[in-house]
């Protein structure tokens, strides 16, 4: 088993240094160079020059690559062209307020997508089964802004008026100190995310209940309640954390849509901001941060898919 | 007596079951899903064209202070009409979408296809090149190209094509493997049938259920961002008319004038559902031969 999970561990990392490779190309695309960008069309061409030499943008391109990537391990990230001030500055405290919004909605919505998709697929055909899906085919359908506005203006601005509908945290500090500000923004990303996880929960205990090990189990006279949560669950997981880990990883993206909707100060504002800005640097990092969210997420549920899968307890064995 | 049943049930066992559309329309659900997604496409489709009728307006003209209650709807955060720019604001978001869509399509089915039929080193240069592309989210993708290139038309319908290509050649390179390892595929290479014609003729009609299936999916995937960018501010540009970028600028408003906000973002809500129920169904069709006939 060690040797299976080693070698998706190096696939991640071959990825991630693919992705690091096209993120940085993009740069090379940019009409003009960064040095122009700080400085703007203005500029004297002795202090391009100098700023160009401080930035090493005489080197040969390869070198640059690997001076950035290296700046990359050690928080280095480079200088933003819009602000000059240096990347890790900005993002620093946005990161953190992100996580809170990724945790804070994961942790809600993994269980809670779970639950119901096993009792919908344990009450199928039935009203509460009809329901769910219904409820959940309708909201994997919408846009996260679209399901974002709902929310606003059924809680915030024209039905009632309960919720702040923007994240208004003096610069400084902490988010969490405004807890009523998450509600909206974590609430957003679970009805986003939950539908996907009830929809796949609900399809893989209905396989898994009509396999032959549980009508064995029931056949034995085993209590339902253990057939189900002894022989069927455990059977199901395995591709259901495929799925919660897609979702997950996707929330690294859709974050960025949901923080600009609610004014959150978190890293997806801070791209929306540098891409309107045309902030390469920034949006370097930002791309490069998220795609290493996104492949740890999916390295993770394949790591777990591994461990629960019998067929591949073996060393041998694929 | 029996020479007279038999060829009753003959007939009845080699009877066809109904195509994939038949099935798909037999559906309720299905029913449902076209009703609503051809009213929105409907309005997208006529609102320019009825919009000197209807308002008077065009949608870019000014007839009035900000966010006042003149006309049906009311004027948006420019004073210009709100219904005139809701007519006028969903062709470009449709055509773009389609666009989108179309381009992924053709790029994930020529790339799954040939990874599943070549098979070997070129199966897994394409599929690892898969895996690069799908580990960037697609926004974050398309964030990284409107940087470079700017929020122009052709970079939004190529950004998010491409970015649909990856899945797409998944679906397809899983359905083609199913098909090449039959028969009459085996049939047609002995008699040297080109390449190309038996991924063409033979491989490609076998595998329309889940393409299908995946079309409709990226649809509503396309329609969702290309409207989330322009609300962003990074797709469609002012003084477009336009469903996402409605929402963008009348947001600020939603307390005294909503509409400039409810009603793209209806719109945009009904599309995709009902886009959605569509494909939800179609799966269903492709699935199982008897869904048309058990209702």
């Amino acid at each position: 088993m060690m040797p299976i999970i080693l070698r998706r561990l190096a696939t991640s990392v071959l990825i991630l240094l693919a992705v690091s490779v096209l993120v940085f190309v993009a740069t090379l695309l940019l009409p003009g160079d960064p040095a122009q960008a700080i400085l703007g069309q203005q500029a004297t061409p002795e202090r391009l020059a100098a700023l160009r030499e401080q930035m090493n943008l005489n080197d040969p391109v390869w070198q640059r690559y690997l001076t950035w990537l290296g700046g990359l391990f050690i928080g280095d990230f480079g200088v933003s062209a819009a602000s000059g001030g240096a990347v890790s500055a900005l993002l620093g405290e946005r990161i953190g307020a992100s996580l809170v919004l990724l945790v804070a909605a994961g942790a809600i919505s993994i269980p809670v997508g779970l639950l119901l998709g096993t009792y919908s697929a344990l009450r199928r055909g039935r009203a509460g089964d009809h329901i769910a899906t219904g409820t959940s085919l309708v909201l994997a359908a919408l846009p996260e802004f679209v399901i974002g506005i709902a929310l606003v203006t059924l809680f915030s601005t024209t039905v009632f008026t309960i919720l702040p509908s923007v994240t208004m945290a003096p610069p400084g500090e902490p988010v969490w100190n405004y807890p009523q500000q998450l509600i909206l923004p974590t609430l957003t990303l679970v009805l986003v995310v939950t539908p996907y996880i009830i929809r796949m929960m609900r399809a893989t205990m209905l396989e898994v209940l009509e396999s032959g090990y549980v009508e064995m189990a029931r056949l034995k006279g085993v209590p339902e309640r253990q057939v189900i949560l002894k022989h069927a669950l455990p059977h199901a997981l395995s591709p259901v954390a495929q799925v919660v880990a897609i979702q997950l990883a996707w929330m690294a993206g859709g974050v960025v849509v949901v923080e600009f909707l609610f004014r959150y100060p978190g890293i997806g504002q801070a791209l929306v901001d540098a891409v309107t800005n045309r902030d390469v640097q920034v949006v370097q990092v930002l791309a490069i941060l998220i795609a290493a969210v996104y492949i740890v997420v999916n390295l993770l549920a394949d790591v777990v898919g591994i461990l629960t899968n019998p067929k591949l307890r073996t060393g041998g064995a694929r | 007596m029996t020479a007279i049943d038999s060829p009753q049930l003959v007939t009845q066992e080699t009877k066809a079951p109904p195509g994939l559309l038949r099935r798909l329309v037999a559906q309720r659900q299905a029913k449902i899903g076209i009703g609503l997604t051809a009213a929105v496409v409907l309005l997208a489709l006529l609102g320019p064209v009825l919009l000197p009728v209807i308002t008077g307006f065009t949608s870019t003209e000014f007839t009035g202070r900000p966010f006042q209650p003149d006309g049906v709807f009311g004027t948006d955060n420019l004073g210009r009409d709100v219904l005139s720019r809701f007519l006028d604001g969903g062709l470009r978001l449709l055509a773009y979408s389609a666009l989108a869509t179309l381009l992924g399509m053709v790029l994930g089915v020529l790339a799954g296809m040939t990874a599943a039929y070549a098979g070997g080193r070129v199966d897994s240069l394409i599929m690892r090149s898969n895996d690069v592309l799908l580990a960037l989210p697609s926004l974050v993708f398309a964030l990284l190209a409107i940087t470079v290139l700017g929020p122009e038309g052709w970079v939004l319908v190529a950004v998010i094509g491409i970015t649909h290509a990856p899945r797409i050649a998944r679906v397809t390179r899983s359905a083609t493997v199913d098909v090449i390892t039959e028969d009459f595929i085996r049939a047609a290479e002995m008699y040297a049938v080109p390449r190309w014609k038996i991924l063409v003729q033979d491989v490609l009609p076998n595998i329309t259920g889940p393409l299908m299936v995946e079309l409709g999916l990226r649809m509503t995937y396309s329609i969702g961002a290309v409207a989330s960018l322009s609300f962003l501010g990074l797709g469609m540009q002012p003084p477009t008319a336009d469903w996402g970028l409605m929402i963008n600028e009348n947001r600020i408003a939603l307390v005294i004038q909503p509409w400039g906000v409810i009603l793209p973002v209806l719109a945009i809500a009904v599309l995709t559902v009902g886009i959605n129920l569509i494909t939800d169904s179609l799966a269903r069709a492709a699935a199982n031969a008897n869904v048309g006939a058990s209702k």
